[in-house]
């Protein structure tokens, strides 16, 4: 397969590119393990600032569907535009740039167990700024604050319970302050109180920081509380979008028994 | 006649395919930054101390067990006096060696596929990868280097305790002074013979390096997925260990000569 060129216009930004405000844009995103077809099809835009929500059932392709943001896999057919690049023709440096702009939290924290707390962040931060050693401090402890676990930066991954991991790998994703956040099942298998401090940590993020993000979920209380844009997702194909309630009190059969069981 | 990709030949002809593309990306990517000098020394850190003792006991095991079964023998044709020679001989040529890489195979081959692994089912190389930290040269290169660095000298280290074994033998069987132990002992070693066989334990890292980092960096599933990559680690390793050396000593006697020829 030859591969898909863009022509650019004079500000470097290619014709066919998304308009400005749209920071994340999928296009006909197709991919396959084998004979399994995961996604078919699957279109969403995201406009800057914004956090949109894809919601469906188990397998129904959430979790493949945003790792190609990221190009943690590459589709078979379609493109994905973020911040009005192809980041899935992108290699190298111009891709490490790019995911330099986006935290990805990841659904079990992801958190590096052989390292503290305070390790896993300043890995980071040692990694990819110029700070002094103080610098890094403060930021990691200022970025704890966010998650209000200022004072689990010494303990291990080990130690912490499911919620405290999550949010962990929360401060882990905004160490590097990005552009855009993906959310990976960010509250699957915590408690309501705790669902509710992930998703009010996530609104602020939006609200203070005016950071873009795709949440992938099946928690109806979480996608209620964080959603501008909402997406259902059904056999690797996006079935309905619009906000919460448009989706949620959708006609359509398969939603229908998904939001009221 | 190809083999059928699904039988059992053809899968194990498909996964030395795929370990021989994990080692060239190795030489492909070894020469290129990100260089991380301070991950390599931990590695070494984690291979040498801490199978150091484990290393120590075995050579002086063999050393002790070696000369005990080969006295007997030797009286009988009344060269017991050549005991010292005949344990340097097969020690620092073929058992230190191979022993010290086969006990390293079990010890840092499990380990590495099992920690690599799990790392791999729990998304943290996945996170490595989003956060632009180059997994392959912080997991992979970093372990393979300890192990090509760490074996030669875990193996001098054997092979020098396992003499020690079989002097205390000597001295409790026949008072052995340990000047003429080591006369004898070195008599017609050459030094490019201790050479040759002590560094032909980096091949032998090599081989334990690339063949646990490849089990674990491609371990799809869970923790049972986890164990099997870890049990294949050291019977794979072990096995290419004992062809290597086959090949190794024929190299050797093709461009060395025999011993002490």
């Amino acid at each position: 397969m030859s591969e898909p060129t863009t022509t650019s216009t004079p500000d470097s930004r290619p014709a066919d590119a998304p308009p400005e405000d749209i920071i994340i844009d999928m296009r006909e995103v197709h991919k396959s393990f084998g004979d399994k077809h995961v996604l078919q099809g699957a279109t969403l835009d995201v406009e800057r600032g914004t956090s949109a929500v894809v919601m469906g059932g188990s397998g129904a392709g959430k979790s493949v569907l945003i790792k190609h943001i990221v190009k943690l896999l590459e589709p078979d057919e379609g493109e994905i535009w973020v911040k009005g690049r192809r980041i899935d023709l992108m290699k190298g440096d111009e891709l490490d740039q790019m995911r330099l702009s986006i935290g990805y939290l990841f659904q079990s924290g992801a958190l590096f167990d052989s390292m503290t707390v305070f390790e896993n962040l300043d890995f980071l931060l040692e990694r990819h700024t110029d700070l002094k050693k103080k610098e890094r401090k403060d930021r990691i402890e200022e970025t704890l604050d966010w998650v209000n676990l200022v004072d689990k930066a010494p303990q291990f991954p080990a130690e912490l319970s499911g919620g405290q991991k999550k949010r962990i790998g929360l401060a882990r994703a905004i160490i590097l302050e990005p552009e855009i956040l993906l959310y990976d099942e960010p509250t699957t298998g915590l408690d309501p109180v705790s669902v509710r401090t992930v998703a009010d940590i996530i609104v602020r993020l939006r609200d203070e920081r005016g950071i873009s993000s795709i949440a992938i979920t099946h928690d109806l209380l979480c996608a209620e509380i964080i959603t501008d844009k909402a997406y259902f997702i059904y056999e690797g194909e996006i079935l309905e979008s619009g906000t919460f309630d448009e989706v949620s009190n959708s006609d359509h059969p398969v939603l229908r028994n998904f939001f009221k069981g | 006649m190809l083999a059928d990709p699904n039988s059992l030949l053809g899968n194990f002809f498909e996964r030395i395919g795929a370990l021989s593309t994990f080692a060239l990306e190795f030489f492909k990517r070894f020469w290129r930054p990100p260089y991380e000098g301070r991950e390599l020394f931990n590695q070494m850190d984690e291979a040498g101390t801490k199978s150091l003792v484990l290393i120590l006991v075995t050579g002086l095991s063999i050393g002790i067990v070696l000369a005990m079964q080969s006295r007997g023998t030797l009286a009988r044709f009344g060269a017991e006096a050549v005991l010292p020679n005949m344990l340097a001989l097969s020690v620092f040529k073929e058992i230190g060696p191979v022993i010290t890489s086969l006990v390293l195979a079990g010890r840092l081959g499990a380990g590495i596929a099992a920690e690599i692994g799990s790392m791999r089912v729990t998304e943290q190389i996945d996170a490595l990868e989003v956060a632009a930290l180059k997994p392959f040269h912080y997991l992979v290169i970093t372990r393979v280097l300890a192990c090509v660095i760490m074996f030669p000298i875990l193996t001098i280290c054997a092979d020098i305790v396992a003499m020690i074994g079989g002097y205390i033998e000597s001295v409790l069987a026949s008072n052995m002074d340990y000047r003429v132990f080591i006369d004898i002992a070195f008599s017609s070693i050459r030094f490019s013979d201790l050479i040759v066989d002590t560094m032909k334990t980096s091949i032998f890292g090599f081989i334990v390096g690339i063949v646990s980092c490849y089990l674990g960096y491609t371990v799809r599933g869970g923790t049972r997925e986890v164990g099997q990559a870890a049990m294949q680690a050291v019977v794979l390793s072990s096995l290419l260990i004992l062809l290597a050396d086959v090949l190794v000593v024929r190299l050797s006697l093709m461009f060395f000569g025999d011993i002490g020829s």
